[in-house]
C-alpha cells in the first residue's frame, strides 16, 4: 500500500470545494478580462467589464468562506501576520502561506479594477479614478499584475493539495494544472452566461465561446493526464467518485463541446454545464481523498 | 541548544495497558470524546482506534487471528508523534504555529494556530488532528512543559514495562541497538528498528522496535515530505498558465473579417 494511505484527512469539505471553485472563477474571470482587454477589440469592453465586475465580489466571498472554514475564524490574520511578533508571516515553500498573500494582493487589484469599471461606466464620479481605468498606464499595470495573481489564485489550490501526504492529492503533480485549466473554462462559461443575460452579443461573445471550447479540450486532456499520472492509485476511483468524474467529463466537457459544435451560438445550456462540471471536478478530487483511510 | 531528546518505543515489551494514554490525557488535560461515552469499536479490544486532537498517545492493538481462531498473535504499539527531524507539518504550517524546540522536538503552539488543518494532511503518519475544544490542531508535545523543568514525559513515566523509553537520541539509539542485538541473538530475526535511519525524514526522534513490517503497525513504509511535489506541481501549473495565455491571445485576436 502506498505511504499516502497511512495519513489522516484534514476534513476539508464543502466550504473548501466552494473556495476552490469560487477562487478559480475570481482569478479566471479577471485573467480573461485582462487578456480580452489587451488583445481584444474595443467592442469587447462590456465583456471585459463583466470579468472585472465578477472578480471582486467573488474574491471577497472566497475570503469569507476560507475564514468560516477555520477552526478559529477570529485568527484568520495569523496567515498574514505573526501573532507574537506582528511581523509579516510568509513561508515561501508553504502553498497555503503564499496563497493567503496572493489572495490578499489579488483582492486589492480586483478592487481597484472594480471601482475603475464603475467609474468608466459612469456609476462612480471621481476624476482620479480615471487613472485606474485599464486603458490608462496605472490601470493597465494593475490589471497585468492582477491577471498574474488571478492565475496564481486559480491554480495554487491544486498545488496546495499536492503538497500534502494524502492519497490522490499527493500522488500526482497535475492537480494545479487541472484546476487552473478548469478555472479558465468555468470563468469563460460564467462570463458567457452573464454576458448573454445582460444582452451582449456579437464577435466578442463568439471569441469567448471559441476560447472556452479550446480550453474544454485542454481540460479533457488534463484530466486524462491526471488519471494516467495516478497509475494504479487511480483504482480508488472504481466507485461512485469515479462515476461522478466520468459524468463530469461527459456532461461538463463533452456535452458542452457537442452543443457548441452543433450550434455555433449555443445559448446558456453549455456554459451552465461547464460550471456544474467545475464544481463536480473539485468535489470529486476533495471528497474521494477525504473518504480514504 | 539542548541535546536532541525523544522516545524509543520497544513494542516487544508493550502489554497494551494503556497507562501511557491515560497519563498523557491526564497531564495534558485532554478532554473526553463524546461526553465521555466512547462507542465500542466492535472489532477490537482497542476503542481509541487512532491518534487525534484529544488522543496524543494511542496504544494500537494489532490482533492477528486465523479464520478458525485457533492461531493468533497480538502486537501492541504505543503510537505517538514522531517528532521528525524534517517535519512535514512544520513545513506547510502557514501561521508559524508549529515550531522546533531547543530539544529538537516539534510543537504546535495552540495560541497561534488558527485551525486551517494543512498540517493534518501534510503529516506522513496521520498524527495530528483538531481538538474540538480549542478548535486548533494538536498533537504530542513530548511534554515540553515537563522537559523544561527536567521531568520526563508523562507517558514514559507511567509505562510499567519500559516499552516507552525517554532520553537523548544518542543514548536511545544505543539502547535500541543493544535490544535489537539481544532479540536477534534470541532468534527473533524479524525484529528491526523503524525511524533510526536518517534517510527517513532526517530520522525520527520517536522511533520504534518492530517485529513485523511497518504497514502491519499502521506505519507508512516510506514516509515522505509534502514538499516533494512542490516544484513539479508549480512547474506544470506555470506551463498551464502559458498555454492558457496563448490560447486566449489566439482566440481573442483571430477574428472573422466581419469584425474589422
Amino acid at each position: 500500500m502506498p505511504s499516502t494511505f497511512f495519513t489522516a484527512s484534514p476534513h476539508w469539505r464543502w466550504l473548501i470545494v466552494a473556495y476552490f471553485f469560487l477562487g478559480g472563477l475570481a482569478g479566471g474571470s479577471y485573467f480573461i478580462a485582462t487578456l480580452m482587454d489587451l488583445f481584444g477589440k474595443t467592442r469587447d469592453r462590456r465583456l471585459v467589464h463583466l470579468g472585472y465586475l465578477i472578480a471582486f465580489p467573488l474574491v471577497c466571498l472566497c475570503g469569507l468562506v476560507l475564514t468560516v472554514d477555520l477552526g478559529r475564524p477570529e485568527r484568520f490574520w495569523h496567515m498574514l501576520i505573526q501573532s507574537e511578533t506582528f511581523r509579516p508571516m510568509v513561508k515561501a515553500y508553504s502553498p497555503m502561506s503564499l496563497g493567503a498573500w496572493a489572495l490578499l494582493c489579488f483582492a486589492g487589484c480586483a478592487f481597484l479594477s472594480f471601482i475603475a469599471v464603475l467609474a468608466e461606466r459612469g456609476w462612480l464620479r471621481w476624476p482620479a479614478l480615471r487613472q485606474l481605468s485599464p486603458l490608462a498606464p496605472v490601470g493597465r499595470l494593475v490589471t497585468v499584475i492582477g491577471a498574474l495573481l488571478g492565475c496564481y489564485v486559480a491554480g495554487y489550490t491544486g498545488v496546495l493539495l499536492a503538497v500534502t501526504n494524502r492519497p490522490i492529492w499527493a500522488d500526482t503533480s497535475l492537480l494545479g494544472l487541472t484546476f487552473l485549466i478548469s478555472a479558465a473554462s468555468t470563468s469563460a462559461a460564467l462570463v458567457i452566461v452573464l454576458g448573454a443575460w445582460s444582452g451582449v452579443s456579437g464577435e466578442g461573445m463568439r471569441a469567448l465561446e471559441r476560447f472556452d471550447g479550446s480550453v474544454l479540450v485542454l481540460e479533457f486532456l488534463a484530466i486524462v493526464a491526471l488519471v494516467a499520472s495516478l497509475g494504479r492509485i487511480a483504482m480508488v476511483w472504481l466507485n461512485g467518485w469515479g462515476v461522478l468524474l466520468a459524468v463530469m467529463v461527459l456532461g461538463g466537457i463533452a456535452l458542452p463541446l457537442f452543443v457548441r459544435w452543433r450550434r455555433p451560438i449555443s445559448g446558456p445550456i453549455g456554459p451552465v454545464l461547464v460550471l456544474l462540471g467545475g464544481v463536480i471536478l473539485r468535489a470529486v478530487i476533495v471528497f474521494s481523498s477525504d473518504q480514504l483511510p | 541548544m539542548a541535546e536532541p531528546m525523544g522516545f524509543f518505543t520497544d513494542t516487544t515489551v508493550c502489554i497494551g495497558c494503556k497507562a501511557c494514554e491515560v497519563a498523557c490525557k491526564e497531564w495534558n488535560q485532554l478532554p473526553a470524546a463524546n461526553g465521555g461515552v466512547r462507542p465500542l469499536s466492535g472489532d477490537s479490544y482497542d476503542n481509541t482506534r487512532r491518534l487525534d486532537g484529544i488522543h496524543w498517545r494511542h496504544v494500537k492493538f494489532i490482533e492477528q487471528f486465523s479464520a478458525d481462531r485457533r492461531q493468533g498473535r497480538w502486537l501492541m504499539m504505543s503510537d505517538v508523534c514522531k517528532h521528525c527531524v524534517r517535519a512535514g507539518c512544520l513545513e506547510v504550517c502557514p501561521t508559524g504555529a508549529i515550531i522546533r524546540t531547543e530539544f529538537d522536538t516539534v510543537v504546535i503552539q495552540s495560541d497561534a494556530c488558527n485551525g486551517c488543518r494543512d498540517c493534518i494532511g501534510a503529516c506522513p503518519f496521520g498524527v495530528i488532528d483538531i481538538n474540538p475544544v480549542s478548535g486548533t490542531a494538536q498533537k504530542c508535545t513530548l511534554c515540553y512543559d515537563r522537559m523544561k523543568v527536567g521531568l520526563e514525559p508523562a507517558c514514559a513515566k507511567a509505562c510499567p514495562t519500559e516499552s516507552i523509553n525517554f532520553g537523548t537520541i544518542a543514548d536511545l539509539k544505543k539502547m535500541a541497538q543493544a535490544r535489537l542485538g539481544q532479540l536477534h541473538h534470541a532468534g527473533e530475526s524479524r525484529a528491526h528498528l523503524y525511524g533510526t535511519d536518517e534517510a527517513m525524514l532526517g530520522g525520527l526522534n520517536s522511533f520504534y522496535l518492530l517485529v513485523d513490517k511497518p504497514e502491519v503497525y499502521g506505519l507508512p513504509p516510506d514516509p515522505k515530505l509534502p514538499s516533494r511535489n512542490l516544484k513539479s506541481s508549480a512547474l506544470w501549473s506555470v506551463l498551464g498558465a502559458v498555454v492558457l495565455a496563448l490560447t486566449s491571445v489566439i482566440s481573442f485576436r483571430n477574428r472573422g473579417t466581419h469584425d474589422a
